[in-house]
């Protein structure tokens, strides 16, 4: 579904991902984990086509496409899902209108026809229900004055809205609370099937309680220097970073 | 009568132009207004036009406008003139009264002035100054202070005609009055007009005005409103500028208000070549409220000019200023808003935002706020923006699937939006919203409901 082989990122003409290999097959949960600082969002920018992070070698296909060609709205009504470290919030936008632009591009994509008025309300319904949020939330702005854990789960909403084939849900998990996290974890669980895949970036084994990864990725300055089962995860929540570090270091 | 003269200096132009066609400019007008009109002419002569050394007029050299060669009509035109067949009004499902004026002249074959059943009543301007010489000594030039305002005593001395609005006391208008401003011509025109409403106690209005071009000449407007919003009064006036390219509009209007009077005004201009807005509002009595809005679309080489002078006068009033704009390709545009709190107007809130975008390079925002505040219970804020749309905001609605085009105008609606969700009127509201929607996309062209097509 989705092959990065050694990619290259900079940022303002730094070199962030020092060359990147990764293989994601339909119905595989992958989690990203490593320091603050060592280019898990960068890898997501450059997935989803941020244009700060700027390409500079290795290539990415993603369902046979080169998706480096792609601009970011092709890349999204492809099916791939950038679940943000911090979603913007914009005033004037209304989650309804957001959403309804959002589900009908995809629909335009996929030769569909718009949804009805009746059938579109009934799917945000559905959604809502998917991620318990709160009516409220759909009836405002996008994010606007929303809480930090409403945020996020306004990610997961956007997400269940958009069926992605391949979503990045980075660090999804900071900021929620107990019974958030869970239903936030159901969620994407909910939403988990054979046909598609989930790149789960975190910090924290906990969220890996809920969402159980097949493969679990340490990323340290921009490489990929470890990767493992979830038996990882408990590695490094116990011990921490020191011994990978130590283990690159000896190289 | 018609009169075509090459413009050299302003002051000996319009001065031979006033004495020459003395006559026409006269007739018709009441006593009243016309003993203004010629101290008006004398303080026109004395202060003359704003040059570009006026700061008020910094950005908007409005002496090189007058200078144009322009024609002038001193009566209405005879134009056969069957205006449902030529203009269809953009904001048309609206229940409103709709009343035409053209080329500064009210149209009405059949009535020049009309008594509604509760009292109100609406017309042409100088009919009703013939007719209500008491209202108009009260209120007449009462509140569009000419003195050392050239582009005011010019208007002053020459308007003839507009449109009248009389609220009684306790009286509520039941639907919203429509003034259509249109401008058609076979020849490069210049249209002084201007206004009067007068809201007694308790009474409530809302005013929709629309300015429209006609026919692709050349034009220049001057127009004035007065208004009258008595204690305990409710004003909502929205003006809806679509012009031409070739077209310059300067607006001055002036609202007095009286005690616990509330009055809204909202400048949306969608189009237009120039475009100048003053804005006066005097709160002169307690507990008065004043909202100032404004939303401008410029793109080509337009230019909009909106300026605002917001005087606390007394004590406890509260006004509210936000005029926001986005600006295209090589426009330009300015705010200049002021707030003076006298002395004595203790416990003031007077807040002023405007906050501008710029879709390129070549676009040009000028913006200055002026405080003066001499009283010391106030609260006051002011705080202006000129940015570019969030680059943030943009690529979050693309990652979803948005195309680059579509994301970019869900961004400027939404910046537009906190003007426009001002307009009190729901139909209006959703009919202004759905104009500027059309003409972020640029699919709005002023020709749209005109079936001259004459570009
Ligand atoms: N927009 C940017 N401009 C400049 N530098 C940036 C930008 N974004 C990221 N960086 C830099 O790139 C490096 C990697 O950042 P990145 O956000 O990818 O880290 P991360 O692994 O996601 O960290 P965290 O766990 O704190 O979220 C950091 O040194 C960061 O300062
Ligand atoms: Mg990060």
């Amino acid at each position: 579904m989705l092959s990065i082989k050694n990619l290259k990122v900079s940022i303002e003409d730094k070199e962030i991902l020092k060359g990147i290999n990764l293989e994601i097959k339909p119905g595989e949960i992958h989690a990203i984990m490593g320091p603050n600082g060592s280019g898990k969002s960068t890898l997501a920018a450059a997935l989803s086509g941020r244009d700060y992070a700027s390409v500079t070698g290795g290539s990415i296909t993603f369902l046979g496409n080169d998706l480096l060609e792609m601009s970011p709205e092709d890349r999204a009504r492809a099916g791939l899902f950038l679940g943000f470290q911090y979603p913007v919030e914009i005033p004037g936008v209304s989650m309804v209108n957001f959403m309804r632009s959002a589900v009908n591009e995809k629909r335009k994509y996929q030769k569909l026809e718009p949804l009805s008025s009746s059938d579109f309300l009934k799917l945000m319904r559905e959604k809502k229900e998917v991620v318990e949020i709160d009516s409220n939330l759909t009836n405002r702005s996008v994010n606007e004055g929303f809480s930090g854990g409403e945020k996020k789960k306004n990610e997961i909403f956007q997400m269940a809205m958009l069926e992605p084939k391949l979503a990045i849900l980075d660090e999804t998990d900071s900021g929620l609370d107990i019974d958030a996290l869970r239903v936030v974890a159901n969620g994407v669980n909910k939403l988990h099937s054979p046909e598609n895949a989930t790149i789960v970036i975190t910090h924290y084994q906990r969220l890996l309680d809920y969402i159980v990864p097949d493969f679990v990725h340490v990323l340290y300055q921009g490489r990929i220097v470890k990767s493992g089962d979830k038996t990882l995860a408990y590695e490094l929540e116990e011990k921490g970073y020191d011994w990978i570090k130590e283990e690159v270091i000896a190289g | 009568m018609n009169v075509d003269v090459k413009l050299i200096d302003t002051k000996d132009i319009f001065t031979r132009l006033f004495n020459e066609n003395r006559d026409a400019i006269f007739s018709g007008s009441s006593e009243y207004v016309n003993t203004i009109r010629n101290k008006a002419l004398e303080e026109f002569v004395r202060a003359g036009l704003p040059e570009r050394k006026n700061e008020k007029y910094k950005y908007t050299p409005v002496n090189e406008y007058f200078s144009k060669d322009l024609q002038h009509n001193f009566s209405p035109k005879k134009i056969e003139f069957e205006v449902a067949e030529l203009f269809r009004c953009d904001i048309p499902e609206l229940d409103t009264r709709v009343i035409l004026v053209l080329n500064g002249y009210y149209f009405n074959p059949l009535q020049e002035l009309t008594t509604l059943e509760n009292g109100v009543v609406f017309g042409s301007l100088r009919a009703a100054a013939n007719k209500f010489p008491e209202l108009f000594a009260k209120h007449y030039s009462q509140y569009a202070v000419y003195a050392n305002d050239g582009v005011t005593a010019l208007n002053t001395a020459f308007a003839q005609d507009g449109v009248f609005l009389h609220v009684p006391k306790n009286t509520t208008c039941d639907k919203p009055f429509q003034i259509i401003h249109l401008l058609m011509s076979n020849e490069a025109q210049m249209v002084h007009h201007r206004n009067l409403f007068i809201l007694e106690e308790n009474s409530e209005a809302k005013v929709l005005i629309c300015d429209h071009t006609l026919s692709s000449h050349e034009f220049l407007t001057n127009s004035v409103t007065e208004m009258y919003a008595g204690p305990n009064s409710n004003l909502d006036l929205t003006r809806v500028q679509n012009e031409h390219n070739r077209a310059t509009q300067l607006t001055n209007t002036y609202s007095h208000q009286m005690q616990n009077s509330n009055v809204s005004s909202n400048y949306i201009t969608l189009h237009g070549g120039r475009v100048r807005n003053n804005v006066y509002v005097n709160l002169a009595g307690e507990g008065a409220h004043n909202n100032s809005l404004g939303l401008y679309l410029v793109d080509d080489t337009q230019h909009v000019d909106n300026f605002t002078y917001v005087n606390h006068l007394v004590p406890n009033c509260t006004s509210n200023q936000l005029f926001k704009g986005i600006l295209d390709e090589n426009s330009t545009a300015a705010f200049s808003g002021k707030i003076h709190v006298w002395k004595d107007a203790q416990n003031t809130q007077a807040y002023q935002r405007n906050n501008n975008i710029l879709l390129t390079d070549t676009a040009k925002m000028n913006t200055r706020p002026q405080l003066e505040i001499y009283a010391d219970d106030v609260k006051c804020s002011h705080g202006a923006t000129v940015g570019q749309l969030d680059n943030d905001a943009l690529f979050y609605l693309r990652s979803r699937g948005i195309p680059y085009k579509e994301s970019m105008h869900l961004l400027m609606y939404a910046f537009a939006h906190a003007v426009l969700s001002e307009i009190k009127l729901q139909p209006l509201r959703e009919r202004v919203i759905e104009l500027v929607d059309k003409r972020l996309r640029g699919e709005l062209s002023h020709c749209n409901n005109c079936k001259m097509k004459c570009q």
